[in-house]
């Protein structure tokens, strides 16, 4: 569903990541939910927090936060959990992204949407789709597959035993 | 079209099947009617389904190969060797088209034609072209007989739906796109009767169609295509000759082109412009030749096709269904009673709570068989196979040999089933190939000349038996000795026990025939079968008697998706290991522990020195202590190696569901998945192979193995 051509506005989540805030296309969010904790996987990077039982389904949580190199914040009863769906190649993948707070639904258009320039945040800019103002603000529009795809989150797997 | 397509070939492979177990039954010198009406049928439908999608290959050829059936069903052939085995060939050569045309993959058309060839040769009488082809709609058998009346050169068709057309699920353009088939196809809309948008009902069809249909087309034809909608519309026929096909073609061209104004007109309206075409054809159409619209068609269905044969199917016996609505049913019963309860929840309830618990626990567990069930198929899947291989391979060798199922029926799961396939057939050639000697020397051994190979399963516990058993030499122990020593695997001085002996039969490399032969001998392949079969969780054991005979008895559990699981603690982290991989669990005494190279720890555990890997410091947790004497000393084995993982507590056992960890991540190394344990959380279900490749590898302690041997002697 890539609507690059068509100028109707999607409707995007947007939550806050230390000062920043920002946005994923509301149609990938399945939905959210508050902190459980999760399993720890062996031998993974610390943003990795572990996995966690979605309803019977085995779905990893990433903290963006660490992923973005921040400083940890303590897990709690305010911690939020954005379940995204992921493109992953050929199949969709659902994984649980940790965040500071959720903070609005905004409508942007395709067409307000700025491309980042070289500098302007702590993430690396392959991971961001662009920058959009919104009442004032600056909404950084988060490129969800290419982040979740990343590093580890690869999904090669290694055939050498 | 791609799930209709996908349906068909599911069909076909299984007619093909049909029909090679049924050759394999013909007898030569007699006429099976039935057998040979099977084969016939099953041959038909593969011709009468590649009709609807027009594959041209299979359709030549599976007529032909009918032809000859038909032939031989009427007492003109005799059933000979020959004729069956280019009979199967046909079989062969129709499945690899098949399997061409479901993955999108070229064929070699000039290996169906050559063989197509050798079919014709053999036929009496001269091959009438495959009757379907201008037909796609009418199986031969069907075809309306030659019409002798003078058909008339068009067909005006009025057509004219009512509102509740589309409701029945009928799409005119598909109606449109049949008649395309049958001559030229003109359509002319009437879009008078559309409401405005807004008062347009999505589920009404508001359209009507003239249709002017060219070429000497036959009356019942039409209907044909019609009878579906019949009730739903007017219809009219009017047959036409040169004049009036003339006259009909000018109105509606005038129409069309009144419509097309109309239309322009529409679009120059700006507002009009961004709103959605309405759901129906949209009338633009009508002046397009509707030949674009199909020709496109399959370009699509192709690229579509390919993804969906990735997923693969099955087929579940009613019986199985009503099983599981049965217990939903009394799922819902339960529900509603625990709810009761709840309602007005008081201690003098607590009886109640509980047998609605007890109920609750019953239905879960039968619930999960029900479903378990549906991953089920009777062996018979793989089983059927064999006649086949047998019949190949025995001519081959020049030996007789007579193959016996039995408990075919018997199920077992999916995968395990697929994962089984091919160690199966690694068996079976072997004990064709080893097993059953050439029939010279059966007679001088006084048994009949025809070997018999038998295969057999059945249900023991938990668990499902495979036994392949034959009446062939069965293994030479003092051979296998004698190898066992040129190999430099045993001393020649032990005197090693049976079992032991046997045990040798695994070894990669390993192999006892004088002859390397292309079937089997080059020691590769029982080391794989056993590797298969442990994967899966199972065991092989051999039993076998010189001159007698051997037997193969495969042990496998039923079912992949559930384990039985130990859990054990390490930190505050709990992992599961299967209860299969478990060999012991000890508390460590210091004495029986050694420190090799100031670094690698071995235990020993009587004649054995086992490596120990702790396995907080793998994971890189904190465990509850680093003392290896305070926690317990598991020993688990994988692909042959036996290894002590040392953990703080061992917890409970219980039989675990198993989930995937790919799903939505990926796979890693030293866990083959995850669970979720009774209070939700989840848990990590260890890979002991993969821990053991993991902890040499990251120790580079190649050497234990031989210093457990060094240690022993």
């Amino acid at each position: 569903m890539n609507n690059e051509e068509t100028k109707v506005a999607n409707k995007y989540l947007t939550f806050v990541l230390a000062t920043e805030e920002y946005a994923v296309d509301i149609l990938r969010v399945q939905e959210i939910k508050g902190w459980n904790k999760p399993t720890p996987i062996p031998n993974t990077p610390e943003y990795l927090c572990g996995v966690i039982n979605l309803r019977g389904t085995i779905v990893p949580i990433i903290d963006l936060r660490l992923r973005f190199g921040l400083e940890r914040l303590p897990y709690g009863q305010m911690t939020v959990i954005v379940v995204v769906r992921v493109n992953s190649g050929n199949k969709e993948r659902i994984m649980g992204i940790v965040v500071d707070a959720v903070s609005d639904v905004y409508d942007i258009n395709e067409a307000e949407v700025k491309p980042t320039p070289e500098f302007g945040s702590v993430i690396n800019i392959e991971f961001v789709k662009g920058l959009a103002n919104v009442s004032e603000k600056m909404i950084i529009i988060l490129e969800i597959d290419a982040l979740l795809n990343s590093d580890e989150l690869a999904i090669l797997e290694q055939t050498v035993h | 079209m791609t799930e209709v397509r996908q349906l068909f070939f599911e069909e076909s492979f299984e007619n093909l099947d049909m029909m090679e177990s049924s050759l394999l039954d013909l007898e030569i010198g007699a006429v099976d009617k039935e057998l040979i009406n099977t084969i016939f049928r099953a041959a038909h439908s593969i011709k009468g389904g590649a009709g609807i999608f027009k594959f041209e290959h299979v359709i030549n050829f599976a007529h032909t190969v009918e032809t000859l059936l038909d032939e031989l069903r009427n007492d003109q052939h005799i059933v000979t060797q020959h004729l069956i085995d280019l009979l199967l060939r046909g079989v062969d050569t129709l499945r690899a088209l098949l399997k061409a045309l479901q993955t999108g993959q070229e064929y070699k058309t000039d290996a169906v034609l050559a063989c197509q060839q050798e079919f014709t040769a053999l036929l009496i009488t001269p091959l009438t072209p495959a009757a379907e082809h201008a037909h796609p709609h009418a199986p031969s058998e069907e075809t309306p007989p030659p019409v002798t009346e003078l058909l008339p050169v068009a067909w005006h068709i009025r057509f004219k739906p009512y509102p509740r057309l589309l409701q029945t699920g009928n799409d005119p353009i598909n109606l449109f796109r049949a008649l395309d088939a049958l001559g030229e196809l003109q359509i002319c809309a009437d879009s008078s009767q559309l409401p405005e948008l807004a008062d347009l009902d999505f589920q009404n069809c508001y359209l009507s169609w003239d249709l002017l249909l060219i070429g000497a087309v036959d009356k019942a034809a039409i209907t044909e295509i019609f009878e579906w909608v019949e009730g739903d519309c007017d219809l009219e026929l009017i047959p036409l000759d040169k004049d009036s096909l003339a006259e009909t073609r000018a109105t509606m061209n005038k129409a069309i082109e009144a419509n097309l104004a109309k239309q322009l007109q529409a679009v120059k309206k700006p507002e009009v412009s961004e709103l959605p075409a309405p759901p129906e054809t949209p009338p633009r159409l009508s002046a397009i030749p509707i030949v674009n619209e199909v020709q496109e068609k399959p370009a699509h269905n192709e690229h579509l096709s390919s993804h969906i044969n990735e997923a693969s199917s099955i087929r579940v016996g009613i019986d199985k269904i009503d099983a599981l609505i049965n217990i939903v049913g009394e799922l819902v019963i339960t529900q509603s009673m625990l709810d009761q309860v709840g309602e007005d929840f008081s201690v003098a309830r607590l009886e109640q709570l509980r047998s609605g618990l007890a109920q609750l626990e019953r239905n879960t567990r039968e619930l999960q068989e029900s479903v378990m069930r549906i991953r089920m198929l009777p062996i018979s899947y793989s089983f059927n196979r064999f006649p086949r291989l047998v019949h190949d391979l025995s001519t081959q060798l020049g030996k007789k040999v007579e193959i016996k199922l039995s408990g075919e029926q018997t199920e077992l799961d999916k995968t395990v089933l697929e994962k089984m396939s091919d160690p199966l057939v690694h068996l079976v050639r072997n004990a064709l190939d080893h097993g059953i000697e050439l029939p010279e020397q059966r007679r001088a051994a006084g048994k009949p000349e025809t070997g018999l190979l038998k295969l057999h399963a059945f249900h023991q516990g938990g668990n499902i038996m495979i036994q392949i058993s034959d009446d062939g030499a069965g293994f030479n122990l003092e051979r296998i000795h004698q190898k066992a020593v040129e190999k430099g695997l045993l001393h020649p001085e032990e005197n090693p026990s049976t079992e032991q002996l046997y045990e040798f039969i695994f070894h990669p490399g390993f192999s006892t025939a004088q002859q390397v032969s292309d079937l089997s001998g080059r020691g590769v392949g029982m080391d794989v079968v056993r590797r298969n079969i442990r994967d899966l969780g199972g065991t092989i054991e051999i039993k076998s008697e010189i001159g007698k005979g051997s037997r193969f008895s495969i042990r496998l559990p039923l079912t992949l998706a559930i384990l039985d699981g130990q859990l054990v603690r390490v930190g505050n982290r709990i992992y599961i290991l299967s209860l299969l991989s478990i060999i012991e669990s000890l508390r460590i005494q210091p004495s029986l522990l050694s420190v090799l190279a100031g670094k690698a720890e071995v235990y020993r555990v009587r004649d054995e020195y086992i490596p120990i890997l702790r396995l907080y410091a793998l994971f890189n947790i904190i465990p509850s202590t680093t003392q290896l004497e305070q926690g317990i000393l598991v020993i688990v084995e994988g692909e042959g190696q036996k290894i002590g993982l040392f953990v703080d507590e061992l917890l409970s056992q219980q039989q675990i569901v198993i989930k995937s960890l790919e799903t939505n991540y990926k796979q890693i190394h030293g866990i083959s998945g995850a669970t979720i344990l009774g209070d939700g959380s989840v848990a990590l279900i260890l890979d002991v192979a993969g821990l053991i490749r993991q902890f040499y590898s990251s120790n580079r302690v190649h050497t234990f193995s031989e210093l457990s041997v060094g240690a022993m002697t």
